[in-house]
């Protein structure tokens, strides 16, 4: 335990050294302060939209931020160390690999999660103090949900990003590969549901289809954000299928937690197997 | 209990043998030289008795454990052959971060990087560092914890003259101290003097180990003697002509000496013969040096064993 924390001890302190921590939260919270203020905009106006909107904005535009964020903090994790020739001289000391990969994630999550919690946590006390008559404990639980859920959704994206670092062995490729699963889950998954929607002319199985929602964590997370409110006129496109999924939201942080203990396990799986 | 034991030990890799068959040891208070051009397995060596890979075949013991174990690799100090380290951190930085992991006291960082002569550098960033900085650093990292084996690839390699000797005085002590220290090395004249045992590897076996003597037995390689005259030379060539040895090759060099190569067994009886002739002035003796030693056991098979196939 104390040599997977002295790992993890590294790692955060590299985030606050490079400044990697203070400016994913001053992203956060310009973005969420941003949106809170001109949510309103398209109708016309400048202000506070309202609590359901403006999570669904900032999940919206989560889903692009909060994976690429994930992806380029641990890409190099592991290929890192080996390019440096440290990974080999760990590997000497009385550390397991998996208690160096679970250091590092531990070191990387409480990263994400920190900057998470300072930038989108200013954002919210913020509008509760600002903003005149809206409903504190509403924005608040909103808010709480939309933070725990941006951390597990980051998570998911460190450990995918791990089961790529453990298994190539320059870091170039790494970096490439992390991209490459950026594009897949953040902008092709949705594309390729929609297009097998129109192709199949509603033969596809009806019960199946939305289930295909839960190979993306980016869905989930947004299903998580939006449906919670109970109105779905926010969901568009592909997401409408959420609405058929049989699982309530329990169901849906049960999905983004397996989405990162999955990959977490992969990773310590394909590491245990890596030759040094 | 020995630092470390391999036993017939073998090492497959891809269907290749990188390693067949090595008995190897080393007991603690010793220092033992490990030779070998690239590719001889020498690495494969190190890793095994690490514990960063199992054998195919055959038994190795470190420190009375297995190879591995976290109480093992705990009293052990590594030094690999080129380790960038993390470049934004500061000496005392890593130093300290390695120091946590190994379970050594914090207190050891500063008395470390003083004695491996980075007190100065110590809170500058690595990036900044030399290659002979980075090497001590890496030295300084090997010694956390007081190792009871150390394991050193190219410790010299970036280092001054002074730095190497005050390395191997340092080294010196901690044999004394009960350290038993392997040495990866191509500067074998350097090494030389400071090895207690040496071993040499060629493609995955083991030619020779053992000390400096022995090996000098095994070889069998001739000792040249240096002779100067008394008188003339050409009395001295007679005495030597009339000694009933097998001895070799006889030179006149330039400035009026005589050059003899001798086989071993057979040195003392030709001296006491020269030496009783009252027909040499002053006698110098030669033995086959380290290196020497080296490419007879290694040269046999011409220069694709020494640079891989070229």
């Amino acid at each position: 335990m104390n040599s997977i924390w002295t790992i993890a001890r590294k790692e955060l302190s590299d985030s606050l050294r490079n400044r990697w921590l203070m400016a994913i939260s001053l992203v956060f919270a310009t973005l969420a302060l941003g949106i809170a203020w001109f949510g309103a905009a398209a109708s016309g106006q400048v202000g506070y939209a309202s609590t359901p909107a403006t999570i669904a904005s900032l999940a919206s535009l989560g889903i692009f931020l909060i994976p690429l964020i994930a992806l380029l903090l641990a890409y190099d994790a592991i290929v890192g160390e080996e390019e440096g020739g440290t990974l080999l001289l760990l590997m000497t000391y009385p550390l397991s690999r998996s208690q160096l990969l679970l250091g590092k994630f531990l070191g990387h999550g409480l990263t994400l999660a920190l900057a998470t919690l300072i930038g989108f946590g200013v954002a919210g006390i913020a509008i509760a103090l600002l903003v005149e008559d809206v409903a504190i404990t509403n924005l608040a639980i909103a808010m709480f949900r939309f933070i725990a859920s941006t951390v597990l959704l980051g998570w998911g994206f460190i450990a995918l990003a791990y089961v790529i670092s453990v298994r190539v062995s320059e870091k170039p490729i790494a970096a490439g590969l992390a991209l490459a699963i950026w594009f897949f889950f953040v902008l092709i998954f949705d594309l390729m549901l929609l297009g097998t929607l129109v192709a199949s002319e509603g033969k596809f199985s009806a019960e199946l289809l939305p289930w295909l929602l839960m190979l993306n964590p980016t869905d989930i997370y947004r299903l998580l954000n939006i449906v919670a409110f109970g109105d779905t006129s926010q969901l568009s496109g592909v997401l409408s299928l959420g609405t058929d999924l049989p699982i309530g939201a329990a169901g849906l942080w049960i999905g983004l937690v397996l989405w990162f203990a999955i990959p977490l396990a992969a990773a310590l799986l394909l590491f245990r197997n890596r030759r040094i | 209990m020995s630092c470390f034991r391999l036993e017939n030990v073998s090492y497959r890799y891809d269907k290749s043998l990188v390693l067949h068959g090595i008995d190897l040891r080393l007991e603690p208070g010793e220092i033992l030289g490990l030779f070998g051009h690239n590719g001889a397995g020498k690495t494969t060596s190190i890793k095994l008795i690490l514990g960063l890979m199992q054998p195919t075949q055959g038994t190795v013991s470190v420190l009375g454990g297995h190879a591995g174990d976290p109480q093992v690799t705990q009293h052990i100090g590594y030094l690999p052959e080129n380790v960038m380290f993390y470049p934004q951190l500061t000496g005392r930085e890593i130093l300290s971060h390695f120091a946590r992991l190994k379970g050594a006291s914090l207190r050891q960082v500063p008395e470390l990087l003083e004695q491996v002569g980075l007190g100065d550098a110590m809170d500058a960033r690595t990036k900044t560092y030399s290659k002979g900085m980075r090497q001590r650093l890496g030295l300084a990292q090997a010694l956390l914890g007081k190792p009871k084996l150390l394991m050193l690839d190219e410790p010299t390699v970036g280092l001054d003259p002074v730095a190497t000797a005050d390395l191997y005085r340092l080294l010196r002590d901690l044999r004394d101290e009960g350290t038993g220290i392997v040495l990866c090395s191509h500067v074998l004249p350097g090494v030389e003097p400071y090895i207690d045992r040496a071993a040499i590897l060629t493609e995955g076996s083991l030619k020779a180990a053992g000390d400096l003597a022995a090996l000098r037995r095994q070889a069998n390689m001739p000792v040249t003697l240096s002779l100067d005259p008394a008188h003339s030379i050409t009395a001295l060539e007679k005495v030597i002509d009339s000694a009933a040895t097998a001895s070799g090759l006889m030179i006149k060099t330039g400035n009026g000496r005589l050059r003899v190569d001798v086989q071993p067994r057979e040195k003392m009886a030709l001296l006491q013969t020269v030496m009783a002739s009252g027909e040499v002035a002053d006698v110098s003796i030669h033995q086959p040096s380290l290196e020497d030693i080296y490419v007879h056991f290694i040269g046999s098979g011409g220069l694709a064993h020494r640079g891989g196939s070229r």
